[in-house]
């Protein structure tokens, strides 16, 4: 049952993002975007992540995904111009790339020449503190690894959040006369 | 579950793929940035596999953070995008060539 919901969210996955890169709206292809998001979130959800799929949804699924439409709907862009380039070279060229990455992936990871690991058991409530913190399902567990093992990057993360709060204050200033 | 680890990443690596396809294929600097978001998502399926696999934490934690970074590289990305479009008046990368003149 649960191999089923891989395969069927997997396919939701990677067929939402061609849609994405090959549709030429780009509103189409932000909602295609989102629903490619679910699906990963959905992915998550099956690998026992429920607090990475909620932060999944409403972060990107939600928060980013809005911004997108909102800039894509305030600058209106498709008007007149083309999506793709029409010179055929660098059509076939990207092309040519991702067909050379895809038949990389795909034999390196489905020939079954790799290691298999096998599923270790999930702990529902972690106890002692050993050098890794064990994989859990509960979101107590990221908030004693964010405070402890991982306290300098999370301090990090702030100022950097609060870089890019004034960073955008700044870029999207309007600039007075004379002065750009 | 009897899907493996290999599984995951083999879908990975295809959403990464997917990506670079749309940002080196798409002349829309707004659809080239959501192709970018689809790569650093797809990196992060990676690590949740790899975290749920090896029996550890960490990998989640690293997710955490790059929705972090990820969300603040949004919220500067679309500004210039938006700084961009009010100087020039397009976002299509074949207009932004104000380097090669």
């Amino acid at each position: 049952m649960l191999d089923l919901l891989f395969y069927v969210f997997s396919a939701i996955t990677l067929i939402a993002a061609l849609v994405m890169v090959l549709n030429p709206n780009a509103v189409s292809g932000a909602m295609a975007m989102i629903v490619s998001f679910v699906g990963t979130a959905a992915l998550f959800v099956l690998l026992e992540a429920y607090f990475l799929a909620i932060l999944q949804i409403l972060v990107y699924a939600g928060a980013v995904m809005v911004l997108f439409l909102f800039i894509i709907m305030l600058l209106d862009v498709d008007k007149s111009e083309k999506a793709f380039p029409s010179d055929k070279l660098t059509l076939l060229g990207s092309f040519v790339g991702f067909a050379l990455l895809a038949v990389l992936v795909a034999s390196t990871f489905s020939g079954g020449h790799l290691p298999e690991p096998t599923l270790l058991p999930v702990l529902e409530n972690p106890t002692g503190t050993a050098a890794g913190i064990p994989f859990t399902t509960s979101a107590k567990s990221f908030g004693y690894s964010l405070f402890t093992k991982y306290m300098l990057p999370f301090q990090v993360c702030g100022f950097l959040l609060l870089a890019a709060m004034i960073g955008v204050i700044v870029v999207s200033k309007k600039h007075e006369q004379g002065n750009s | 579950m009897s899907v493996g680890l290999n599984a995951f990443i083999l879908v990975a690596g295809l959403l990464f793929a997917i990506g670079f396809l749309g940002v080196i294929l798409r002349r829309n600097t707004l659809v080239i940035f959501m192709s970018l978001e689809l790569m650093l998502n797809a990196v992060n399926l990676a690590l949740v596999a790899f975290s749920r696999y090896n029996g550890t934490m960490d990998g989640n934690l690293f997710v955490f953070f790059i929705i972090t970074v990820a969300a603040a590289e949004v919220a500067v990305g679309l500004a210039i995008i938006v700084a961009l479009f009010r100087r020039r008046q397009s976002v299509m990368v074949d207009n932004l060539n104000a380097l090669s003149r």
